[in-house]
Formats: C-alpha cells, sequence, structure tokens
C-alpha cells in the first residue's frame, strides 16, 4: 500500500533526504521545512521504498501538499 | 592657576557626573550587549541601549523640552502617536490572519492571554501604583512593544523607559520564560493533542477581514482607532495585492525609519533621576508576573474550551496568545514537538499568537476609555 507523505505545514524545504528508488526507515528525519524563520523536522510516516519525490530542496510547499509516495 | 582650569573643567560635563548616571551606563551597556552578543531584540535593545548612555551623559542638552534633539524624537514620534501606529502599519502588512480565519475559535485564546493584563493590572495597584501607571504596567503582560509605549506615553510616561524595556526583554526571553510554565500547566498526554486541519480560507475572507475588523473594533473600542486603523490598513495592503509597492513600504522602509525613531528616544527616557527608583525597578518584576500570568490564563483557557468541546486543542496553543509573534508561536510549536515529534503546532499557534496582538490593541484601549483620557 502506497502512503503519500505531506507537507504538515507551509513553508520552504530546506533538507529533503528522499531519493527515488531508496528505502527509509519510520521515524527517521526525511525533510526539514522552514516556516517562520524556524526549521522543523518532518519524520517518515512508515518504513518502505520511496516511489516518487515530486518536491526538491528550495522548492515552497503549501500545507497538505503531496512531496513523496512511500511504499 | 587652578581659578582657570576649574572654569575650564566646568564647561565639561566631568564634574556633573553622578553614580546613578555611571549605573545607568552600565544598564545601557548591558542591553547593548545583550541586543549584538545575544540577538535579543537588536532591533529595539540597541538603540534603547544607545538613548540610555545619550540620557545619562550631563548637559548634553538631548533631551531638554523644545531644543533637545531627543526630546523632539520623543514629543514628535512617540508623545504625538505617530511611530506607534507606523510601526502598526508594517506589522499588519507582516501578518497573515490566515491561520486565525481558519480556525475562528482560536481567537478566545488571544483573548484569554490578555487576563495577565487586568491581574497585573489589579496588582500593581495594590502596591501601591496610581491606576494610570498600573493600567500601564498591566499591559507588558500582552508581550507587545508598540502597544506598551503607546498607552504609556498617553497615561504613564514617567515609566515609558522602563516598560518598554520591560515589554521588549521579555518579549526576547519568551523562549526561557514560557515552557517551564507550559510543562508545568499541561500534562504529556495533552502536549500531544494533534490539531485538526482548519478550514481553507478564501481571498475574499481575507480581503474583508482588515475593512470587517476596522468597523467592529474601532465601533467597540473607538479608543483602540489609531493603532488597530493602521494595522488593519496595512493588513489590507497585503491582501488586496494591488498595492504592492505599498506593502512593501510598510514592511521594510517605513517601518525600519520609525524603528531608529523609536528606541533612541525611549531610552532617553530613562536618565538615572527617573529610572532609578524603586518604584520603577520593581515594574520588571511585575512585568515578568504580567507575561507568566498571561502564559498560564492562556493555557487554562484552552483547558476550559477543551471541556465543552468535542474536538480537542492542545492547550499549549493558548501559551501562544501573548503577542510576541511569531516567537511565541514557535515555543508552543517547539514543546509540543518535545512531546511527540509528528505534533507540528506551528501555524495553530499563530492563531491565537495574531489574535492576540488584536487583544493587546483592544485591552490598551479598554484602559484609555475608562481612565478618560
Amino acid at each position: 500500500m502506497a502512503t503519500e507523505v505531506l507537507a504538515p505545514l507551509p513553508g520552504k524545504i530546506v533538507r529533503l533526504n528522499l531519493e527515488e528508488g531508496k528505502t527509509v526507515e519510520e521515524d527517521i528525519e526525511i525533510m526539514v521545512i522552514e516556516a517562520m524563520k524556524m526549521e522543523t523536522s518532518v519524520y517518515a510516516p512508515c518504513s518502505g521504498l520511496v516511489e516518487k519525490v515530486t518536491k526538491k530542496i528550495g522548492d515552497e510547499v503549501e500545507e497538505d501538499e503531496l512531496i513523496a509516495v512511500i511504499s | 592657576m587652578t581659578a582657570p582650569l576649574y572654569e575650564l573643567l566646568k564647561t565639561t560635563g566631568f564634574i556633573y557626573l553622578t553614580p546613578g548616571m555611571v549605573i545607568m551606563w552600565c544598564i545601557g551597556l548591558v542591553l547593548i550587549y545583550l541586543a549584538i552578543k545575544k540577538q535579543y531584540e537588536p532591533l529595539l535593545l540597541l538603540p534603547i541601549g544607545f538613548g540610555i548612555l545619550l540620557a545619562n551623559l550631563p548637559l548634553s542638552g538631548l533631551m531638554e523640552p523644545e531644543h533637545g534633539l531627543l526630546w523632539k524624537f520623543y514629543e514628535y514620534g512617540i508623545h504625538w502617536e505617530i511611530i506607534p501606529p507606523l510601526i502598526f502599519l508594517g506589522i499588519g502588512a507582516f501578518t497573515d490572519f490566515g491561520p486565525m480565519l481558519a480556525n475562528p475559535r482560536l481567537i478566545f485564546l488571544g483573548a484569554g492571554a490578555q487576563a495577565g493584563v487586568y491581574l497585573t493590572f489589579f496588582a500593581a495597584q495594590a502596591m501601591g501604583y496610581n491606576i494610570m501607571e498600573a493600567a500601564t504596567i498591566g499591559i507588558i503582560g500582552g508581550a507587545d512593544g508598540p502597544t506598551t509605549i503607546f498607552l504609556a506615553s498617553k497615561l504613564a510616561p514617567q515609566l515609558l523607559g522602563a516598560c518598554a524595556v520591560a515589554a521588549y526583554s521579555y518579549m526576547a526571553m519568551v523562549p526561557i520564560i514560557q515552557p517551564p510554565i507550559m510543562r508545568m500547566m499541561t500534562t504529556p498526554g495533552e502536549r500531544k493533542i494533534r490539531m485538526r486541519k482548519g478550514r481553507q480560507v478564501s481571498k475574499l475572507e481575507k480581503l474583508l477581514f482588515p475593512i470587517i475588523s476596522t468597523f467592529l473594533i474601532i465601533l467597540l473600542v473607538p479608543a483602540s482607532a489609531p493603532l488597530i486603523s493602521m494595522l488593519m490598513l496595512g493588513n489590507l495592503f497585503r491582501e488586496a495585492q494591488v498595492v504592492e509597492r505599498l506593502k512593501l513600504a510598510a514592511q521594510n522602509e517605513l517601518m525600519n525609519i520609525v524603528t531608529i525613531f523609536l528606541g533612541v528616544p525611549i531610552g532617553a527616557t530613562m536618565n538615572a533621576q527617573v529610572f532609578l527608583q524603586p518604584k520603577v525597578l520593581l515594574i520588571f518584576a511585575l512585568g515578568l508576573c504580567a507575561f507568566m500570568a498571561s502564559t498560564i490564563t492562556g493555557i487554562l483557557l484552552a483547558k476550559i474550551m477543551n471541556l465543552f468541546s468535542k474536538t480537542k486543542l492542545n492547550p499549549l496553543l493558548g501559551a501562544a496568545g501573548v503577542s510576541a509573534v511569531p516567537m511565541a508561536a514557535r515555543v508552543v510549536h517547539k514543546v509540543g514537538m518535545e512531546a511527540d515529534k509528528k505534533n507540528y503546532l506551528l501555524m495553530y499557534a499563530m492563531g491565537p499568537n495574531v489574535a492576540g496582538v488584536i487583544g493587546t490593541v483592544i485591552a490598551a484601549g479598554i484602559f484609555m476609555t475608562l481612565l478618560g483620557t
């Protein structure tokens, strides 16, 4: 089953540790979003294979915007 | 031989120095140090600190009524109520009221945190401050610099320097003052409460908000008009999206210019004679209490709201009701993440945070109305 990784808050992606084709473990830091001049870590919702990454470092994201799909 | 030398010396400031002045230099230097080294509200504490140094150099005449340079800045900038409203114009241009509109019940939390203002008002009165001074001290609890300055200049100009420095210092220390209170007032379970997504806020709503709230708030509390009108005008610049230049000017150039003219004369009101009195120094203790009380009442209100509502609020959000934007919201976010690293409270906390700005202005307006200025 595929799990979508959504932006939990609006801001700018300053770090992104997701690569298509690589696997991630649940709860590891997958990206950092900067909002209100503060960096917030975002953690993997589940373990699995990163199927798709739709954003890159420097992108501005809205709340709930799709960032990646993990299966 | 010594007589002419003495005459010469008399034209200099040296022989007029007092120990009080030297103490004030130290205070000024500490503020400058905190501003530069610790980056505590440097935009304000740096000019305030320098203003304190200037105010405590004898014979300079900088604060001499009618003639002194800094007196003119003070008189025409602050006493004439020009600078604090202009700062609010900039704040309005910066502020996105979206998070508040998305979750309107968070507005109550911004109001709840104003209880600290009133608690401190009564406490200060009980301690022997007159009613005007007590109101000025209480407003520190709202954690809003320009509002504190605005109210002080109207009600208790003799306390303006101390109240402004107290307000800005405590705002800078939000990340130190608030978290222990927040942890004490909430259980780990409460801190882990995740907020449900707010609704989408349309562009039209954001556009109408400054216009409608101007009408509503000024009709309700007319004395808040100077600050609210400018705050909402700035916000209208932002949301109208057709006056980008005005928005940017209000946010940057104008804001920066008035900030220079705000800080220095505030520091300059703090000469040793006025400042080094127990009554003035006690303001720092009372201001801290006001701040803590606001944090506590904000959290308590969130808990009370939870008793009556099915969708639970994270009570930490109550602490963001103090109007230190966005520091208080960031603190809520951090404390929330300590309990649950996947709990993202930042944008929810912005709701009570910006509501707190409006709340503090209204609280100040109520004081001005009741105290008849």
